[in-house]
């Protein structure tokens, strides 16, 4: 198990690191059907100020590296959360 | 398909806050009564995944770029309750911190890619699974027609969201949403079954565990 969870780890690390300045640039299938219907510009700025938007770390000024960093963060934030909720919840069972 | 903030209106986007808040509520209380504790770390790793993965948008045709979801892969890994749990994780990362996905309309993808995502796949999934119970390879087809019909159900009750709230008819948005859906989710149906290939090779008691047959 300990092996399959590392190597699964990394392969998302990776993923979100290497892979991400490549992804395509085009629209997202909601995106796109919003344009050809014409409700695109319904889009309202959003309610909070994320500090990372569209997956662009501000403090890094090249594109691709700046994709990369956001997507490694974003990892590790998405594993971290998700490995201590579990570990919460699970800890406050009522015994 | 992550709805962004003004695409819904407030009796929309709060009614689908509402159906989530107790979806994930009652997920929370599955997990804790049910989930096996030694697989927290799966939940983890699982939750990275499925992040990582979510910002590989691959194009398909006509200028169009789809991403793997993963509700459906992860509901056979984790169960539909924690694979709910990880995708609301995976949706409330995007829109806090990258700013994917509105904050009204979170409810709403929670609803869309979670308890449809998940939940609603885990049990198609399961479906197939018991009309292919002898057919080897059975987690294989069936995970990827799952995955598939899945993307096209996400989309689709999406395309109702639109619609009641007023944005776009539904005789346009819906045939459109789950056209485009129905491309992206034949690359969605493919990484699930990628990832479960591999993990048969590395781990396969989790794929016996979900009635896999004849691997």
């Amino acid at each position: 198990m300990k092996h399959f969870l590392l190597i699964g780890f990394l392969i998302s690390c990776v993923l979100a690191f290497f892979f991400s300045p490549f992804a395509s640039s085009f629209p997202d299938g909601l995106e796109r059907v919003s344009k050809e219907l014409g409700f695109f510009h319904k889009e309202i700025e959003p309610i909070i100020k994320s500090p990372i938007p569209d997956y662009s770390s501000p403090f890094i000024k090249d594109g691709r590296l700046a994709t990369s960093f956001a997507g490694l963060m974003g990892t590790l934030f998405t594993f971290i959360l998700a490995y201590s909720t579990g570990y919460i919840i699970k800890k406050f069972k009522k015994k | 398909m992550h709805i962004p903030d003004g695409f819904l209106d407030v009796k929309t986007w709060t009614t689908l806050w509402g159906i989530s808040g107790i979806g994930v509520s009652y997920a929370i209380k599955k997990v804790e009564k049910e989930f096996d504790r030694k697989k927290i770390p799966l939940i983890g790793v699982s939750a990275a995944f499925v992040f990582a993965s979510q910002m590989l948008n691959f194009p398909v045709a006509g200028g169009t770029s789809g991403h793997f979801v993963g509700g459906v892969l992860v509901a056979i890994l984790l169960g539909p309750w924690a694979g709910l749990l990880v995708m609301t994780q995976v949706l409330a990362i995007q829109c806090f911190i990258f700013q994917d996905g509105g904050l009204t309309a979170l409810g709403a993808n929670i609803f869309n890619m979670g308890i449809v995502g998940s939940v609603f796949g885990y049990y198609i999934y399961k479906f197939f699974i018991k009309i292919m119970r002898n057919i080897q390879n059975n987690v294989f087809i069936s995970a990827f027609l799952s995955s598939w019909i899945t993307i096209i159900f996400s989309a689709s009750f999406c395309a109702i969201e639109l619609s009641i709230s007023g944005t776009s008819p539904l005789s346009l948005v819906l045939p459109m949403m789950a056209g485009v859906h129905a491309l992206i989710g034949i690359g969605e149906g493919l990484i699930t079954i990628l990832v479960l290939n591999f993990i048969k090779k590395v781990r396969v008691d989790l794929l016996r565990l979900q009635g896999g047959y004849g691997i």
